[in-house]
């Protein structure tokens, strides 16, 4: 044997240091204390004492998602794994690399309803890529390095290996990570050349096309994000993109349309139904793009690149599925694009432009300015306006303020935009800045929150304070749960129950309870200058941005209908819900 | 609206023998609101900690397709073989059916069964156990035969499939 002995608890943390795991977000219990006790006595792991499990988790999203790293959580038994478990299905949703290792009781009381005793493995099943509950020391090694394998390799996401205690203390035998080799997860990252040839051949035949990004190519790391421009610029087609994958192509781009989707962009959501050509690239299709399925783009030809199969035909069916990691498909189709020197119907993407540029002429995302109230989408606008120009990280609650965020706020680079896509999780918003913050200490981090989403983890600005992490807490503050009472305005006639927040705690001496700075504004006159305040200083602040409380977020595409139907800012009567879509969510 | 035809499928699932990879399969369907007909498992190479299930499911080729990438996506899976698309297959399926009952009835079963090639693995002065093997339509006819003579209690194994010819699934 090459390995060495060594207790389980040792074990751990040396498969993560080979992991070139730097930081470890977690929370210690009576199930990990052995591992705490390794992390004590050693200096190249920094574990970052969170305030509550879930935003362990959050946090680890935070550092995965803004570095392209796996983030590591290391919570104890119970309540601690089953409060890490919002965090992980919210990364599975959102496929983030994460490894999360649970205390467990030991092997000789599992299953007698020990104290602090959960089926974490049992709970974390349909929440997680995969997960373990290692029995004996031996195994822990190799189980380490595979749950980073297995996080990290084909469509991310989540990983639980849940540890009882005996085996922490145990003696068991170290195997470093080349000797674990996984025997049957290989995901598939080069597509067939056949399909990339289709697709390339459809590309240059289309009249109509439009190119559609999801967060896969986020997740298939920068390269993908540098070859989707060079796709763009080759082919010149139109490229909007999801929630998630704000960012591969630049927000400034001239092919630019938005975002798309429920709350897309006029433009983007026009160019979807009309297109003869869809060319999706690490995107799912989700209820949130497509709209009514039926009525989804029914005139395109549909190419699908991504590298989970079981994305493919899952909501809408595809004629030419491409299985792949979106940099080797992107690589392999500019390449034979180029090789077999392909030309566009220059005259027809002509038309198309033109068509696009009536949509754009529509404005969608403009409002009403006030000079008495601040508009939260001109609060956004400036806090664009005066970052801009710095490394700038954007996270995000959930609600209005979020896609407030998404529409007027322009990213220019993948890896700096962290928002909850496919969970919807209010409160992720403050932790995952947390873990942004800690992976670029010299970055400007910004949480744009809800007053309502920021009191689900509050408590770690108390994280933030301890590990004097500058990072800012923008809160649109309207004393609503801003989402909730515009869907009570659209399907429940304006009756607003429960979405009233209540009982609002000051938020500026709620960060300075906790030795952060806290700003408040209520006159569009004073926000810039206050906007300045909140950059320069040197600590966390909570700016608490009162803003017209009646706004809602438009534009928008009502439940149950197409793309085509959408209800504009300045035109709120324009569409009806149907009964079916009052059905959906 | 287009017409919607749900078909059935014969899956054959080849996985690592470990803990909870039943859990992981049945969770799935669960979870995805997919159907589970019948669903077997065994292990089939101990030698190389392997087990093999066989899942009967329904619904439409979009939905079957999908069962199939979200089957082999699993991580303890290793390979899944639609058999009912990989024509041709042979499907079995074993049930024990207890019948009490007496005089008439009692021959009546007993000729039944022989016309079954179902055997005779228990009897006492008033019962039978009855063992059949067949394709599960078979067992179905059979046991709707026994209902009117006393059927008392039915156990299926649930159905196992393999591909006709040399090859290896």
């Amino acid at each position: 044997m090459s390995g060495r002995e060594m207790t389980g608890a040792a074990i751990v943390i040396k498969a993560l240091k080979d992991q070139g795991v730097d930081t470890i977000f977690g929370y210690p219990g009576g199930a990990v204390l052995p591992i705490y006790d390794e992390i004590f006595k050693q200096e190249g792991i920094r574990h970052i004492l969170v305030r509550h499990e879930q935003g362990a988790v959050h946090a680890a999203e935070g550092y995965a998602r803004s570095t392209g790293k796996p983030g590591v959580v290391l919570v104890t038994s119970g309540p601690g794994a089953t409060n890490a478990v919002t965090g992980l299905l919210d990364a599975l949703m959102d496929s983030i690399p994460l490894v999360c290792l649970t205390g467990q009781v030991p092997t000789s009381l599992i299953g007698n309803d020990a104290f602090q005793e959960a089926d974490t493995v049992g709970i974390t099943r349909p929440c997680t890529k995969h997960n373990w509950l290692v029995q004996s020391a031996d195994n822990l090694a190799r189980t380490v390095h595979e749950a980073f394998y297995v996080a990290t390799n084909g469509r991310p996401g989540p990983v639980v290996i849940d540890i009882p205690k005996d085996v922490q203390f145990a003696t068991g035998t170290y195997i470093g990570p080349g000797q674990a080799v996984h025997k049957t997860y290989k995901p598939q990252v080069k597509a067939p050349t056949d399909a990339i040839a289709q697709a390339v051949a459809m590309m240059g035949a289309a009249k109509k096309p439009v190119l559609y990004t999801g967060g896969g190519v986020i997740n298939a790391g920068p390269k993908a994000s540098q070859l989707l421009r060079q796709l763009v610029e080759m082919t010149n087609f139109p490229i909007t993109s999801t929630l998630m994958g704000l960012g591969a192509y630049p927000a400034s781009g001239d092919n630019w349309l938005g975002m798309l989707g429920m709350h897309g962009t006029y433009e983007a959501n026009n160019a979807m139904h009309d297109a003869d050509l869809i060319v999706c690239i690490g995107a799912r299709f989700d209820d949130r793009v497509t709209g009514r399925v039926d009525a989804f783009a029914p005139d395109a030809k549909k190419i699908h690149i991504d590298i989970d199969a079981s994305s493919i035909n899952k909501n809408v069916f595809v004629d030419l599925p491409v299985v792949g990691d979106c940099a080797h498909v992107l690589e392999d189709m500019i390449r034979v694009w180029r090789s077999k020197s392909v030309q566009t119907d220059k005259a027809a993407l002509e038309t198309w432009w033109r068509q696009v540029d009536t949509w754009r002429a529509r404005k969608c995302l403009a409002y009403k300015k006030s000079d008495k109230t601040i508009k939260p989408q001109y609060a956004i606008e400036r806090l664009h306006q005066l970052t801009k120009d710095r490394d700038t990280y954007i996270t995000t609650e959930v609600g209005q303020h979020q896609m407030w965020a998404a529409q007027h706020f322009h990213f220019d680079e993948p890896n700096h935009w962290m928002t909850s896509g496919g969970l919807g999780t209010m409160g992720y918003g403050l932790p995952a800045a947390v873990g942004v913050q800690l992976a670029h200490p010299d970055a400007l981090v910004i949480d744009i929150a809800g007053e309502a989403s920021i009191q689900m983890m509050t408590q770690e600005m108390s994280t933030a304070i301890q590990f004097r992490l500058p990072l800012k807490v923008f809160i649109l503050n309207n004393e609503y749960m801003g989402m909730v009472r515009q869907w009570q305005d659209l399907l429940h006639g304006g009756r607003y129950s429960q979405s009233y927040s209540e009982a609002l705690p000051d938020f500026v001496k709620l960060a300075e309870a906790y030795g952060a700075k806290g700003i408040r504004v209520s006159d569009p006159a004073d926000l810039d200058e206050a906007i300045l305040e909140m950059i320069n200083s040197p600590v966390p602040v909570i700016f608490d941005c009162l803003v017209d409380k009646k706004e809602n977020c438009y534009p928008m595409i009502p439940s149950g209908a197409a793309h085509n139907e959408m209800i504009l800012g300045d035109d709120e009567d324009g569409a009806e819900v149907t009964e079916e879509g009052k059905m959906l969510v | 609206m287009e017409e919607i035809i749900e078909e059935r499928h014969t899956l054959a699932v080849l996985v690592d023998n470990e803990a909870g990879v039943l859990a992981r399969v049945i969770g799935l369907f669960s979870g995805r609101g997919y159907n589970i007909e019948s669903l077997t498992v065994a292990a089939v190479d101990q030698a190389a900690h392997m087990s093999r299930i066989t899942v009967v499911t329904s619904g439409t080729p979009m939905v079957i397709q999908q069962i199939k990438a979200q089957l082999e996506r699993l991580v303890p899976v290793h390979k899944v073989v639609d058999l009912t698309l990989q024509a041709p297959s042979v499907e079995r399926e074993m049930a024990l059916i207890k019948v009490a009952c007496a005089g008439e009835k009692r021959v009546e079963a007993l000729r039944l069964s022989d016309a079954f090639r179902a055997r005779v693995i228990d009897t006492t002065h008033t019962s039978f156990v009855f063992e059949v093997t067949g394709a599960p339509d078979k067992l179905d006819a059979f046991i709707g035969l026994m209902r009117p003579l006393g059927l008392v209690d039915v156990s299926r194994t649930g159905v196992v499939a393999i591909a006709r010819g040399p090859e290896a699934m």
